[in-house]
């Protein structure tokens, strides 16, 4: 019992005593009446309203920080569903047909490069209103680590479980679902983390452009009134969360890999 | 188990390989030609990359024979299938699957619709028992010991039912002791079904122990069957009694010579 309070001591309090010490260096240097940020006490007092209301709703874009933070994971959860259904599928496509690689690899390694916000200009012009096109600059971000890193885990089965198949006869669904699926979650599952963060990276900057109800427009509409303790908050929280989506894939990556994804 | 005029069971006929094409072209196996009996246990030895694993892999349906065929029940063999089960010499078990699950999918997919599922199950727990390894059926590959992977490689080769086992140096990457071990519960297998096995080897005293009749390979390129020697030994053999037989000394005596002197090294190698 007593071991175990220690080594949970030694696991928690690092990271607690590190955010205390910065936190008070904070203070100290945004104390002076010429400093431009507030200090972190100053925040608190400031946004004190937010933390303990987030469920308010005065309509419009008017609404506590939980709308807004629903809004963003709303959309990040739907262009993140669609990366990773056409990614996947995609991956394993060039992964297991030489001819899909040739044809489309050199494609995907160009079109990965593009900034995600680029694209958002073509898909207003394409889907003309700003939901549909923030969740399109979310798959589009996201799909490019899936595919790739699907693609890598389909190439590198080894040749022996593909000889057991055969030996099996194994068909082609047989085949996916048995073998290649549960052979490559390691490579899936790393290209899904990094498709959600890049995905939460990206609606923020996202949603600063198309407006309305979202974290990122809300980050904006605060510099934009000068509320600079509100941006200070809504960081806080599109960190913890982005942490979290980082964590939840990591956890389904365990839970359907059954011991063969390591994260 | 031999007999002087086999009948003929798995066949294989003129078998020739050779990878790539033009400069880089290298002959493999040169006009392979086989006849194993029904229950005979055969032993196929050389050096390493005398091409013996081609030979077996092409009795699998996994490689193709550049020309010549094989013949299982008078039936050419040209796809991979259950009736020619294999072990291979890296247990290539499933990790993401219990030992129970890895010999269970053969078992689903090979008796699908002739056995019921409390049969699949039985055949499945039965298969195990035979390779001791019902204790540890709930157990991922990855904690359980390499001898002990083998043996559910064995398990589930033996649950297809085949009618020929094909062993790719199944002791191979195993201690000593393990090995004697294993072979020990391979000849009680072989002898409580009758499987007809082709099992690829490099170790002297493993073919003599195990076999019917021992092909040696010539080194290659272009290897072929330099020698066949039959191994004339009652079974049950105890290897310890065998240590002193005359029939065995004999027998690796002949296959050593075979190995260190008729069948030159390859320089290169």
């Amino acid at each position: 019992m007593r071991a175990r309070a220690v080594s949970f001591a030694a696991v928690t309090l690092p990271p607690v005593i590190m955010l205390a010490l910065l936190g008070v260096l904070w203070e100290l240097l945004c104390s002076s009446p010429t400093a431009t940020l507030p200090p972190p006490s100053k925040v608190l007092t400031d946004t004190w309203e937010l933390i303990v209301n987030p469920l308010y709703d005065n309509g419009g874009i008017d609404k506590g920080l939980f709308w807004h933070l629903y809004a963003s994971l709303k959309r990040v959860g739907l262009g993140y569903l669609f990366a990773s259904t056409i990614g996947i599928g995609l991956g394993v496509l060039i992964g297991s047909s030489k001819w899909a690689m040739r044809a489309l690899d050199p494609l995907f390694q160009v079109l990965r490069t593009i900034p995600p916000l680029a694209w958002l200009p073509l898909s207003l012009a394409a889907f003309r209103d700003g939901q549909p096109s923030a969740i399109f600059v979310i798959f589009i971000t996201a799909i490019w680590p899936i595919i790739i890193n699907t693609a890598v885990g389909v190439r590198n089965i080894p040749e022996d479980y593909r000889n057991v198949s055969k030996v099996l006869r194994l068909n082609g669904f047989e085949y996916f679902i048995k073998v290649m699926l549960p052979a490559a979650a390691p490579y899936i599952f790393t290209g899904l983390r990094i498709g959600i963060g890049l995905s939460w990276l990206a609606i923020v900057a996202a949603e600063m452009l198309i407006g309305g109800v979202g974290i990122g427009f809300f980050i904006w509409d605060a510099w934009n009134s000068s509320l600079i303790s509100d941006i200070i908050l809504a960081l806080v929280y599109v960190g913890i969360i982005g942490f979290l989506l980082d964590r939840l894939v990591a956890f389904s990556g365990k839970l359907i890999g059954r011991g063969t994804v390591n994260v | 188990m031999s007999t002087d005029k086999p009948v003929e069971y798995l066949k294989i006929e003129h078998v020739c390989k050779t990878f790539g094409k033009g400069e880089s072209r290298s002959e493999v196996l040169r006009d392979i030609s086989l006849d194993v009996a029904k229950g005979e246990y055969i032993s196929i030895i050389g050096h390493s990359g005398c091409g013996k694993s081609t030979l077996l892999n092409i009795v699998a349906g996994l490689t193709d024979a550049t020309s010549g065929y094989v013949f299982l029940e008078g039936r050419e063999v040209h796809e991979p299938g259950p009736d020619r089960a294999v072990v291979f010499q890296n247990h290539s078990l499933l990790p993401w699957l219990t030992v129970y699950d890895n010999v269970r999918l053969a078992v689903d997919k090979i008796f699908s619709g002739k056995k019921t599922s409390a049969e699949r199950h039985a055949w499945t727990l039965h298969n195990l028992e035979l390779v001791h390894m019902t204790h540890a059926m709930k157990k991922r590959p990855g904690e359980i010991s390499g001898g002990m992977k083998q043996r559910v490689g064995i398990a589930r080769a033996l649950a297809m039912s085949p009618k020929v086992l094909l062993l790719d140096e199944p002791f191979g990457a195993l201690d000593a002791l393990t090995r004697a071990h294993l072979q020990e519960e391979v000849m009680k297998i072989h002898a409580e079904l009758g499987n007809t096995v082709l099992m690829i080897t490099h170790d002297v005293d493993e073919a003599v122990l195990l076999s019917d009749r021992i092909v040696m390979m010539s080194n290659g390129p272009a290897a072929h069957i330099g020698d066949i020697r039959e191994v004339a030994l009652p079974r049950p053999r105890n290897r310890l009694e065998l240590i002193a037989d005359a029939e065995y000394i004999a027998a690796r005596g002949a296959v050593l010579e075979f190995l260190h002197k008729k069948s030159h090294y390859v320089e290169a190698a």
